[in-house]
């Protein structure tokens, strides 16, 4: 039976041919922009090089203090004292890494200035972020410990600084400090905030190193938990452990606040945050809701364009409602044919769509909009986007399904579309 | 080929042979049957106080001007419409009883139609139209229904159009695949409106005694609603109509 609806539903579309481009046409194009933007997504908080265990990860971008007497509050990063001396003595990660948002540094070869963005970390952070390395090895916890000018650098640096990436034990010279050349790895999008960097340098040579009990500072803590299923219990004795946190400067904050969250999490927390900030709400739910709510709307116009074609379609066929009506259909069968036809048209708009956004894909990383990001669709990005195709051919098909089962059959045979 | 029009579904009870005799066992009952058509500023009086029984193996022709009720009277025996008041009765039952869907399965089962304007689905080819109602008869495969389409198109002479579409098929071709599909199903009852209406002559004369085939050797109870007398004579009972009411 199956069969028999697809192929009745390949002919109606082949036979209207306009009204075929027209619906596919609106599915693809609907469908295209919601995988580019999802496929966007998806780079940024999917599981990718070098965040490549993000389920296992926890990231806490900053600490927010409560200003006395209601005078506002302020966000900032964590200080090496409130990393070693408060995460690190947590018991449930596996390891806690840090590194700082990329700051400008400046090389200079031969001929030319070379713009560099700079990272400093610790060991841990790249035994938790899984970079490729072309060569080389990262540096060390030991060297960091004894603040040893070493570096990683990204294949872009190295061949722009020294016209290949064969570089590992070489020196670079960068804002007028020699770094010896630990290990060079491919390049990181930018978009992976936490990771991101030309050049990674130990922590312990930034000028932002305080040794004294200040709790802001300049950087970005990522935890990786034994396992995806630790991550809760991770959070927790996050969220236990900001409470005996001592406030070095009590006449002048009130509190402090700071949660460990996943990667979407930490976004969305810092997106949507709360006006009372001392919520412990990461936002996520609203997020998705807010997501889901304007997908659905952005689907809707289409869909709404579909189904108007479609309930024009349904008096055209109502010959063929009435026959099937005559020879034992059911209001259910004629429902399930005219959803299989939706559905088929939907799923051939949502291949299109595929193709349509692979092709808006490869323009956008073309422009570059992001360094080193590159877009691609994942095979999750594919699965959501049929998932969307399938609720877009629902959608736009039920109502014209109904009114279609509704038609007096007697009605039906004479040619018109009145309902029972 | 295996004669599968020949075997009789689960509830359908063996054909006749030949064909009976008025009187025989009543097949649909329509008792003071009425059927008004209510628009806001008139009302019209399709069918009044009709009383028909249709025995098993009948051949009865329906006759009467256009707008006398006839073709009314076949979508109510064919459970397509509902009477304003009366009762139809198929197999004794009163089909008040049933559901929509039990109504929808009792056409599937026991009733056929042939259409005078045909009614095939122009996008489906002929062994694909004859398998419509075949589609919603439940637990039946694919390979059983192809078989038994094809057995019907063979029995109406159309065993080698059956790749073709309706619109490669001449006026006559096509009451034949839409007998077909009546046939297909293996039904107690074909109910035709006016099945020659858009014939010629002689391709008029090929479907009645198609018709008359299929009453004689299989004993499929026909009803027929036509214009042409000479047709009508050939058939075993003429019931005429007069402005909604039977006069004959």
């Amino acid at each position: 039976m199956l069969f028999s609806y697809l192929k009745i539903a390949w002919k109606v579309l082949m036979r209207r041919k306009f009204f075929a481009f027209i619906s596919l046409f609106g599915v693809s194009f609907t469908l295209m922009i919601l995988l580019v933007v999802m496929a966007m997504f998806d780079h940024l908080v999917g599981p990718s090089t070098p965040a490549k265990r993000v389920e296992q990860m926890l990231f806490v971008n900053s600490i927010r203090h409560e200003i006395v007497d209601g005078r506002g509050w302020m966000n900032m990063p964590a200080s090496i004292h409130f990393v070693d001396d408060y995460v690190r003595r947590m018991k449930t990660p596996a390891k806690v890494g840090i590194s700082t948002g990329a700051s400008n540094a400046t090389a200079f070869t031969k001929s030319k200035l070379l713009p560099l963005d700079l990272s400093y970390t610790d060991g841990n952070f790249w035994q938790i972020m899984d970079f490729d390395f072309l060569g080389g090895r990262a540096f060390t916890e030991a060297e960091v410990k004894a603040a040893q000018h070493v570096c990683v650098l990204n294949e872009a640096t190295a061949r722009g600084y020294f016209g290949t990436a064969d570089v590992v034990g070489r020196t670079i010279e960068i804002d007028l400090k020699s770094y010896r050349i630990a290990g060079v790895v491919h390049n990181v999008s930018a978009a992976h905030i936490f990771a991101y960097a030309d050049v990674w340098v130990p922590y312990t040579l930034s000028p932002q190193y305080y040794k004294d009990n200040r709790i802001s500072g300049e950087f970005l803590v990522v935890m990786l938990a034994p396992s995806a299923a630790a991550v809760p219990a991770v959070r927790e004795e996050y969220r236990q452990m900001m409470r005996r946190v001592e406030i070095p400067n009590p006449k002048e904050v009130k509190a402090l606040f700071s949660y460990a969250d996943p990667i979407l999490a930490s976004f969305t927390r810092a997106m949507l945050n709360h006006k009372d900030q001392s919520v412990d709400d990461d936002n996520l739910e609203a997020f998705y809701l807010i997501c889901g709510g304007l997908a659905l709307l952005f689907m809707l116009l289409p869909a709404l364009n579909l189904v108007n074609l479609n309930v024009t379609r349904i008096l055209e066929r109502s010959g063929e409602i009435g026959v099937r009506k005559a020879f034992g259909a059911t209001g259910h069968d004629l429902v399930g044919q005219f959803l299989v036809e939706n559905v088929a048209l939907a799923l051939v708009g949502g291949l299109l769509g595929l193709g349509l956004a692979a092709g808006a894909l490869a323009l956008v990383n073309d422009a570059y909009p992001i360094a080193y990001a590159h877009f691609s669709l994942s095979w999750r990005v594919f699965g959501w986007g049929m998932l969307l195709t399938l609720v877009f051919g629902l959608m736009s098909g039920v109502y014209p399904a109904w009114k279609m089962s509704r038609l007096n059959p007697v009605v039906a045979l004479r040619g018109g579309g009145d309902q029972k | 080929m295996e004669n599968l029009l020949a075997t009789p579904t689960q509830s359908r009870p063996q054909p006749l042979l030949t064909s009976p005799a008025a009187g025989g066992t009543p097949v649909l009952q329509l008792t003071n049957i009425e059927k008004v058509y209510q628009t806001s500023t008139i009302e019209t009086v399709a069918l009044n106080r009709v009383n028909l029984t249709i025995n098993r193996g009948e051949f009865v022709s329906i006759m009467g001007p256009s707008g006398c009720g006839k073709s009314t009277l076949l979508s109510l025996m064919g459970l397509l419409d509902e009477p304003t008041s009366g009762t139809i009765a198929v197999d004794g039952r009163l089909v008040t009883s049933y559901s929509d869907r039990e109504l929808a399965g009792l056409r599937n089962l026991k009733i056929g139609f042939v259409f005078q304007s045909y009614h095939l689905i122009n996008d489906l080819s002929v062994v694909d139209n004859v398998e419509v109602p075949l589609l919603y008869r439940p637990g039946m495969g694919g390979k059983e229904r192809r078989q038994r389409a094809l057995a019907a198109l063979d029995k109406v002479g159309l065993g080698a159009r059956t790749g073709h579409f309706p619109g490669q098929l001449s006026g006559g071709q096509r009451q034949r695949v839409a007998i077909a599909r009546a046939l297909a199903g293996g039904p107690e009852i074909i109910l035709a409106d006016e099945p020659t209406g858009n014939l010629d002559s002689v391709m008029g004369e090929e479907i009645m005694d198609l018709l008359l085939g299929l009453n004689r050797q299989d004993g499929v109870t026909i009803v027929m609603v036509t214009h042409d007398e000479q047709q009508a004579l050939k058939t075993q009972r003429v019931v005429r109509f007069f402005d909604g009411s039977q006069v004959g």
